[in-house]
């Protein structure tokens, strides 16, 4: 019926018309479908419990210069090492031009004796190793991701391997001397 | 086609007001099937059966199956201990996930062979494909369940393959694990969506089947049916034939759920899922080798996540990659030599991904996988317009009848 009427009056002006209330309802309709679908893609992202579990504190008073720790934020595993003078003298003397993600030592740490990364590697997400003294830490002293191969260095930067970006530094303050608090 | 006459009345009464049987009749008494099929076409339906395995013995698990961080390891151990059967039921599933595989691989490389994804079966094979995506997908998830360490190193790896999309990739891993790492909002949805997904494969199977009753099969000697002397009811002939190869293929499995029902997987994923601990050595189930030794070929972390989904993705266009006019590679001399170097080097592949990314194997797993796009994106293309096929038989009943006549 209307696509007769139209044919038969075969008129400029109703066509865009009628055109212009079908893309207009069409549009709306698409509106719609995207409104309802928010709420779903929504859901899935991270709850506020989750969210709110998001901070750590930790007690360095017995790390000793040389040794690490592991502990847990977010469920992801962070690293928290007491740096020698050698390491740290090695992380900052690197020269920017040879780190595939430039970042100097002194902006990845807050005390330069402690490194606090978060411990999962930066190519698909596996526990780099080097926080045991057993562990290979890789052609640069730091870590080694047994993974895929990925090396990183004495400030936790990527060196070699198929890793894009350096350990991350999750946010953290000292509380006090002997105390950070992660996230 | 008429409709039958019923013998039952009963039967009768019910087919004229909802032509169930009818349809049967039709769809497998009358449909016309070529005569000449090979036991390469088993795998079709085998593959439906395995399916139909996969679900029932999935459902009876997730009656005993607890999905949660704290509880998910010790349930499927409890099932494997203390419930009635449950090793079995639990055997099953695991080794019919593999079975699964190898069938559908070996109903894939016959498409590939005997060139049925030409027209008009396009979109039978397209469908094909996505059944393929989506068992994967399936298998995946199903493959975190236990909460052993290769699930939960496995999960870790492949989520974060998304964390290689420029600028939205670290929001959208966030998005699929619902926190900051895989954990228990991350094995809730994976087993919301392994119980889903399945019930989604056979609604693709149902759209395969239609597209394939559309045409029929195709046959070994990839030329048309051309009437009724080339062809044989589908029942009882093959349902018969599809029942024999049943038979083989329940042996083989039994063989192994029975004896030696560790033989797919990795011991690694007996020990509980430790986040703060990977294991030195990560694989993928077998299935997955050859992709993931095409992500580990590409030293780059976006080209190599490319590459793995591109060379699933590639199978779609194969039908307008392919420009020969003869589908099988019976007739085709040099493409079939071609075939089979594929064939080798997706079992090369599969051997590199099973192992650490170090030495030749390097070397090994960038040449393969290159090979393996060259065979898709150049060799099928060029191959279809420059080879000269063999002479086709006059019709699937020519060349066995001809000797016949020939004697006379
Ligand atoms: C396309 C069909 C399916 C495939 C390919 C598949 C695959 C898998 C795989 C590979 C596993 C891991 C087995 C292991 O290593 O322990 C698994 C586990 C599981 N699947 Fe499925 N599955 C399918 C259908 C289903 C369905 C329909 C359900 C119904 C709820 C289901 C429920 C489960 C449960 C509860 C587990 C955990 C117990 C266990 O690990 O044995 N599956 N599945
Ligand atoms: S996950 Fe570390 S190198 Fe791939």
């Amino acid at each position: 019926m209307a696509e007769a009427a139209t044919a038969t009056k075969g008129h400029a002006e109703g066509e865009t018309r009628r055109d212009f209330i079908y893309l207009a309802a069409m549009g709306m309709s698409a509106v719609g479908a995207a409104a309802v679908a928010w709420p779903f893609i929504s859901f899935m992202n991270p709850s506020a419990d989750v969210l709110a579990l998001s901070t750590t504190e930790v007690d360095l008073k017995p790390v000793l210069e040389g040794m690490a720790i592991t502990v847990t934020w977010r469920g992801k595993p962070v690293f928290v090492r007491r740096r020698t003078k050698a390491e740290v003298d090695t992380a900052a003397a690197v020269k920017l031009t040879d780190l595939p993600d430039p970042e100097t030592d002194a902006a990845r740490v807050k005390k330069p004796e402690w490194l606090v990364l978060v411990g999962v590697c930066t190519h698909l997400g596996c526990v780099p190793l080097g926080q045991k003294t057993a562990d290979p830490r890789g052609d640069y002293g730091g870590w080694f991701c047994p993974c895929h191969g990925s090396h990183y260095d004495t400030s936790g930067r990527i060196r070699k391997g198929p890793a894009p970006n350096n350990l991350a530094v999750p946010p953290y303050a000292f509380l006090d001397d002997t105390t950070i608090r992660i996230g | 086609m008429a409709a039958p006459a019923f013998n039952n009345a009963l039967v009768r009464w019910i087919d004229h007001r909802l032509p169930v049987f009818s349809f049967m009749h039709h769809e497998l008494h009358e449909y016309p099937t070529p005569k000449n099929l090979s036991y390469w076409w088993n795998f079709g339906s085998l593959a439906g059966i395995v399916l139909v395995l996969m679900i029932l013995t999935g459902v009876f698990l997730a009656m005993h199956y607890t999905p949660h961080t704290a509880f998910a390891f010790e349930s499927v151990e409890r099932i494997m201990r203390d419930v009635n059967y449950g090793w079995l039921v639990r055997y099953m599933h695991m080794n019919g996930g593999s079975a699964f595989f190898i069938i559908i691989y070996i109903h894939i490389f016959r498409g590939l062979y005997y060139g049925s994804y030409k027209a008009p079966r396009e979109l039978l094979w397209i469908l094909g494909v996505v059944i393929l995506l989506l068992m994967m997908a399936t298998a995946f998830m199903g493959y975190v369940l236990p909460w052993g360490q290769m699930s939960f190193w496995g999960a870790t790896v492949i989520t974060n393959l998304f964390s290689a999309i420029p600028l939205i990739g670290d929001s959208v891993v966030t998005w699929l694990w619902g926190g900051f790492s895989v954990d228990n909002p991350t094995l809730n949805r994976f087993f919301a969506l392994h119980y889903l997904l399945p019930f989604a494969i056979v609604g693709a199977v149902v759209l395969h089947l239609v597209a394939l009753h559309r045409f029929g099969s195709s046959n070994p000697l990839g030329i048309d049916v051309k009437g009724p002397q080339d062809s044989i009811p589908f029942h009882p002939y093959y349902t018969a034939k599809d029942a024999f190869g049943l038979g083989i293929f329940l042996i083989l499995f039994a063989g192994v759920v029975f004896f030696a029902p560790n033989l797919f997987g990795e011991p690694d994923n007996y020990i509980p899922a430790n986040p703060l601990v990977t294991p030195p050595h990560i694989v993928p189930e077998w299935y997955f080798l050859p992709y993931y030794a095409i992500l580990r070929a590409i030293p780059d972390k976006l080209l190599g996540v490319i590459a793995m989904f591109g060379s699933i993705l590639v199978l779609f266009i194969v039908p307008w990659l392919d420009t020969a006019r003869v589908r099988s590679a019976k007739f085709r001399p040099t493409f079939r030599k071609f075939f089979w170097v594929l064939v080798v080097d997706c079992f090369v592949l599969g051997y590199v991904g099973a192992n650490p990314p170090e030495g030749w194997f390097v070397i090994v797993g960038q040449v393969a996988t290159f090979y393996y796009f060259f065979h898709f994106l150049i060799l099928l293309p060029v191959l279809g317009l420059i080879e000269r096929p063999l002479p086709l038989p006059q019709s699937i009943s020519a060349p066995v009848l001809k000797p016949a006549e020939g004697k006379a």
